[in-house]
């Protein structure tokens, strides 16, 4: 399912202009990761494309709904947003119940929805605390309740908020996973995300945001590379190729194993050959 | 500054400890660093170095906490105010609501200590301008981002200036380029000012740029303490929950095959620079 945003403008109360001009398409099952430092508009932009926000000016499109002319109830059921604080979307008073609550209001009832919750919490690994109270967990848990519960809608688009904020190796790990198999299913997924060493390994383009517009918007190892961007954009490159930039490799490797046979083929074989 | 000896807590109504028989010392003047998996310990940590455990968090409490000589268990929470100052992980915990704008709601706390007029002032613009919101100075902080109001929950603590600052998972939804000018600026704070600094975070670039000490939490446990490089490029840091630095993975993956590469190996952008250059 494509999006499409065109010339996005938004203003919040109190005359903050938070998307000035925003244009874009996504294409059906990319990996995009949105950048950029903190109140650049990031969460703003999101929160267009399930309908949470309209435009000030201009039109979103979600396949063929126009977001300002569709409820968000019913956007529900094409864009799941995750969104960077949990405790924004949690109410229910089961783990179960709370992932239970969106397919529950497009129809879904009895064994098959019971299924579509198991499957939602498996995938997060939190299966065992179904009956548990949400607010009985680790923050970093009711963030994957709050993910559970975008995935039972198994939804054409998935957008994370920040999925990486707070989570340890296991669930960073978990996260990373997550972005992989919802890619395997040919879905879409967004990402807003700090963690540039995790949009490097899990995404194929990124897009820079600053001053409420997109500054940059390609493959990571493009963007990754332009130091005057990103520090404009108040990010840095990943890890990775910080290190490659300073041992002066040519290369712009995105993963652990792409750093070590760039380093093996330019570095040590050049001493040792 | 802040002594715990043979420290074990139990939150009301848990089975088990969240901290078990914890002996820390933390020093004026010093970068400490906390890590370890999500559960390990690690804000609650921050709760008994900062009073509010046991005076806002119940429970069964065992050992003694001393902060500033004084017996932590005997003094009141208001009492320890100037000393210690503690940072949410969640800043939208540490917003009063009683204040129209960002400047205000820094100035909260110094109003209620009585600090005089022009002090405030200087103290409340310094802090503006090291956590990079003066330019938001007065917008109302529920019209901030995430990471804005993230922002201002460390600017409304470094106005206190405390003896010691504990900050739990501090920069979790800063930039980049913010995260690293905070842990500039707590690292400053100890170097200039000699406060004792604690830092609860997964960001370990960072922390191991600027910290003396690192204390690796399991299970309630101080499994390790020591210099960063020694502990955050442990082998079993992985099985410890703890998100090693991509140059550790790199050098880890490399030293396979490479076998000049040495341990301990590197954690931060410098030393990986130094061991494979």
């Amino acid at each position: 399912m494509r999006i499409i945003v065109e010339d996005l403008h938004f203003t919040y109360p109190g005359d903050v202009h938070a998307l000035d001009g925003v244009n874009f398409t996504v294409e059906s099952g990319e990996a995009v990761a949105i950048i950029g430092e903190n109140g650049a508009g990031k969460t703003t932009l999101a929160k267009h494309l399930n309908g949470l926000l309209t435009p000030s000016q201009g039109r979103v499109l979600i396949g063929d709904w126009d977001t300002a002319d569709v409820s968000v109830a019913r956007m529900a059921a094409r864009v799941g947003y995750i969104f960077q604080n949990p405790d924004d979307q949690l109410f229910e008073r089961t783990v179960m119940r709370e992932v239970a609550f969106g397919p529950a209001n497009i129809g879904l009832e009895g064994e098959r929805l019971q299924a579509r919750c198991r499957r939602a919490l498996k995938q997060v690994g939190l299966l065992d605390a179904a009956d548990m109270h949400p607010y009985d967990l680790h923050a970093s848990e009711r963030k994957l309740v709050a993910i559970a519960a975008a995935l039972a809608m198994e939804t054409p688009i998935v957008i994370l908020d920040e999925p990486t904020t707070g989570q340890d190796l296991a669930g960073l790990e978990l996260m990373g996973a997550l972005v992989e198999s919802l890619l395997g299913e040919g879905r879409t997924v967004l990402a807003i995300s700090h963690d540039l060493d995790f949009c490097a390994a899990h995404f194929s383009r990124v897009m820079v945001m600053a001053d409420a517009r997109i500054l940059a918007d390609d493959r990571p190892e493009v963007i990754f590379q332009q130091k005057q961007l990103l520090t404009r954009a108040g990010v840095d490159a990943p890890q990775l190729v910080r290190l490659a930039q300073a041992l002066g490799m040519d290369n712009v490797p995105l993963t652990v194993p792409a750093f070590v046979s760039a380093w093996l083929e330019e570095y040590h074989d050049h001493h040792t050959g | 500054m802040i002594e715990l000896r043979g420290v074990t807590y139990c939150y009301p109504g848990a089975s088990a400890p969240a901290l078990e028989d914890v002996s820390v010392h933390i020093i004026r003047g010093k970068v400490y660093g906390i890590v370890g998996a999500n559960k390990a310990g690690k804000s609650t940590l921050c709760y008994a170095l900062t009073g509010f455990i046991p005076h806002f968090f119940h429970g069964k409490l065992d050992g003694q906490l001393w902060l500033a000589g004084r017996d932590v268990r005997i003094q009141s929470l208001a009492s320890l105010a100037g000393l210690t100052g503690l940072v949410f992980q969640n800043p939208f915990n540490q917003i009063s609501g009683a204040r129209f704008s960002v400047r205000e709601e820094i100035a909260f706390g110094l109003e209620n200590l009585g600090v005089p007029t022009r002090e405030m002032h200087s103290r409340v613009e310094q802090a503006l301008i090291t956590t990079g919101l003066r330019e938001l100075a007065d917008r109302s902080p529920y019209q901030l981002s995430g990471g804005q109001q993230q922002r201002l929950a460390i600017a409304s603590m470094l106005v206190m200036q405390p003896d010691a600052l504990v900050l739990d998972e501090p920069t979790s939804q800063l930039d980049p380029i913010g995260t690293r000018d905070v842990f500039d600026v707590l690292h400053r704070l100890a170097e200039e000012r000699d406060t004792a600094v604690v830092i609860a975070t997964h960001k370990l670039e960072w922390l191991a740029t600027c910290a003396d000490e690192v204390l690796l939490l399991h299970q309630g446990q101080v499994l390790h303490k020591g210099p960063p490089r020694e502990v955050l490029s442990r082998r079993d840091a992985a099985e410890l929950g703890v998100r090693s630095t991509s140059y550790t993975l790199a050098a880890r993956a490399l030293s396979e095959q490479v076998k000049e590469l040495r341990s301990p190996l590197p954690v931060t952008l410098e030393q990986a620079l130094d061991a494979l250059r």
